[in-house]
């Protein structure tokens, strides 16, 4: 069952997107950044935690979840350790993405190339 | 023809039959994407009896090292052009957009090139994200106290 939701969450959300940039002088860069910005709105009342258990890795992989992370792990740094835990723990749940993509695009781009 | 004419004439041919198609395209790749994803999960709990968060975190990762590896060999491309937000609203987009940026400025150079524009375009991602997380989570921290 799941994996229906999956399939239909993330089309859902694609599908708005895509509407979003044929309707409007939008580039991907603004639509990303909006995701964004949307998931870290969507977590102050845990709204996006709700959705990821209901639908699994299809809410997980999209990018609202990166926004989601970000406000959910800075509030659990100012549960454990006040204000300097915001900046301390703000990035832990969304390291993976980041560093993962930091270091996979840099050891392909050694060994590939740019087609022209 | 005049080149109000002509240009109007354009504007009305062209959008119609595409959009709609875009939509489609869009809805079911972004759809496919979380799909495999959730297969993957379920397959990696199965196989190794692990925890349903760290699976989804491997499967974010071999998503992140496949749209990477796609990116490199040169055809990824073409199918984010082809799905558009389809791919680019998943990971799949944010890896893809490092991944081809650091391509395109592989010959500039190790730090002029590929360090200086490592995140030419993830780089409002990251930005907004954590200014915005920063931001919500006070609100967030307000709400609840």
């Amino acid at each position: 069952m799941t994996l229906i939701y999956s399939f239909l969450f993330s089309g859902f959300i694609c599908l708005i997107a895509q509407i979003i940039l044929d309707n409007s002088n939008l580039t991907p860069g603004h639509l990303t950044s909006m995701f964004t910005v949307l998931g870290s709105i969507l977590a102050v009342f845990g709204f996006y935690d709700k959705i990821i258990e209901k639908v699994g890795t299809g809410a997980n992989l999209l990018i609202i979840n990166f926004g989601n992370n970000l406000t959910n792990y800075a509030y659990l740094g100012y549960l454990r350790e006040g204000v300097l835990g915001i900046f301390k723990n703000m990035l832990t749940g969304s390291s993976l993405a980041i560093s993962a993509t930091i270091i996979i695009a840099a050891i392909i781009t050694v060994f590939t190339k740019a087609k022209d | 023809m005049e080149k109000e004419e002509y240009l109007k004439l354009v504007k009305e041919l062209t959008p119609k039959d595409n959009k709609f198609k875009n939509y489609l395209y869009a809805f079911f790749m972004g759809g496919l994407v979380g799909f495999i994803g959730e297969i993957l999960t379920i397959l990696l709990i199965s196989l190794f009896k692990i925890a349903t968060e760290t699976a989804s975190l491997w499967t974010c990762l071999i998503v992140i090292f496949t749209s990477c590896l796609c990116t490199g060999l040169g055809f990824f491309d073409n199918l984010v052009s082809k799905f558009k937000c389809g791919l680019i609203i998943p990971t799949t987009g944010f890896a893809h957009s490092i991944m081809s940026t650091s391509l395109d400025y592989k010959r500039d150079g190790l730090i002029t090139g590929l360090g200086s524009n490592f995140f030419k375009l993830a780089g409002s991602v990251v930005l907004y994200g954590i200014l915005s997380g920063f931001i919500m989570g006070i609100v967030k921290v307000i709400i609840s106290v």
